[in-house]
């Protein structure tokens, strides 16, 4: 089944629900009308909640640039002694 | 189990204009793979900058078994050049990685033996866990990076935390049976690829890597590309 249609076939049955919902008038349906509002509402702070909780714990690795600047100075090392000339001949390597 | 230490792996690695990079990384896998059979595939779109010289020379250096140069006159874009370097593999796993550093080779290690322990059909990098990371990312860089990733998480349930990173192993046969379904070009291809194998119903495991920017400001995502982003989101929605 095509994703899109999963998405679909839940929507579908919460809008079920909701009518069902406004039928049976088991809460107000002054209540009832207001619930797809609040949904979207409360997607809309998910998705921002998401966001920005996953911006405050986003991974950093400032180490791993020093240890790669290593592993870099090392491999050229090698590499010259090896005769492999990495760098161009008309770039002067500071 | 019984085949699994006959496991070879082919690293596949696309270049343009990498001539220091190619070398930096060749030499950094043989360093974390000592004990593994393996082999690198350059695959290069015909770098005017002599990286294919380079790697001629690395072939010197290391063998011309362990190292595959499988040129290509021009760019023609990721997705292909997998493809392409696919035809030459001749190991059971195939990883691929960026040629610009910002996949280490020291990873290399702990994918497979990720996939030895989980007998996974594919392991992913994924830098949004604890020990993974991203260095040299602008505050804007991040905040695209997350939205993106949110959406995609609420759009596809894809059940992989980082849909757009690209430093994976695969089984040789999965990536042949995905990389023919897939019809993405950038960072859509690396989603399309994933979302594509766990919904065939794939293992898919992941472990966590770094990923240093070092060219700062390069991986930067313009209006255009977040229009790509949002069209491949549809467009997976509706063909996954």
């Amino acid at each position: 089944m095509k994703h899109i249609v999963k998405i679909m076939t839940l929507l579908v049955a919460v809008s079920a629900l909701w009518v069902g919902l406004l039928q049976t008038s088991i809460v107000p349906q002054s209540h009832t009308w207001l619930l797809p509002i609040y949904f979207v509402v409360s997607l809309g702070c998910y998705g921002l909640l998401m966001v920005g909780v996953g911006l405050m714990q986003f991974p950093t690795c400032p180490q791993e640039a020093l240890l790669l600047q290593q592993d870099i100075v090392e491999a050229k090392q090698y590499l010259k002694q090896k005769g492999v000339d990495v760098i161009p001949t008309d770039v002067v390597d500071a | 189990m019984e085949v699994q230490h006959k496991s070879k792996f082919s690293v596949i690695i696309p270049t343009y204009n990498e001539r220091l990079n190619i070398a930096l990384i060749v030499y950094l896998v043989f360093k974390h793979l000592r004990d593994v059979d393996f082999e690198i595939i350059v695959v290069d779109d015909g770098s005017p900058d002599g990286t294919q010289d380079i790697v001629k020379q690395l072939q010197q250096v290391y063998g011309e078994d362990r190292i595959l140069l499988r040129a290509r006159p021009k760019k023609l874009g990721l997705g292909t050049a997998y493809i392409h370097g696919l035809k030459h593999a001749s190991g059971n796993f195939v990883v691929i990685m960026d040629a610009d550093l910002s996949h280490h080779p020291k990873y290399l290690p702990s994918f497979i033996r990720k996939q030895l322990e989980t007998g996974a059909d594919i392991v992913t990098g994924t830098r949004y866990v604890k020990d993974g990371g991203v260095h040299g990312w602008t505050l804007m860089r991040k905040l695209t990076s997350r939205g993106a990733n949110v959406l995609a998480q609420t759009l596809l349930w894809p059940g992989v935390s980082d849909l757009t990173g690209s430093f994976r192993l695969y089984r040789k046969s999965v990536l042949e049976d995905v990389i023919s379904s897939c019809v993405s070009k950038g960072y859509v291809f690396q989603m399309e690829m994933i979302v594509r194998a766990s919904r065939k119903g794939y293992h898919i495991e992941e472990v966590p890597i770094t990923f240093v920017d070092r060219v700062f400001g390069s991986s930067k995502l313009g209006g255009s590309e977040i229009v790509e982003y949002l069209k491949g989101l549809a467009y997976l929605l509706v063909t996954t």
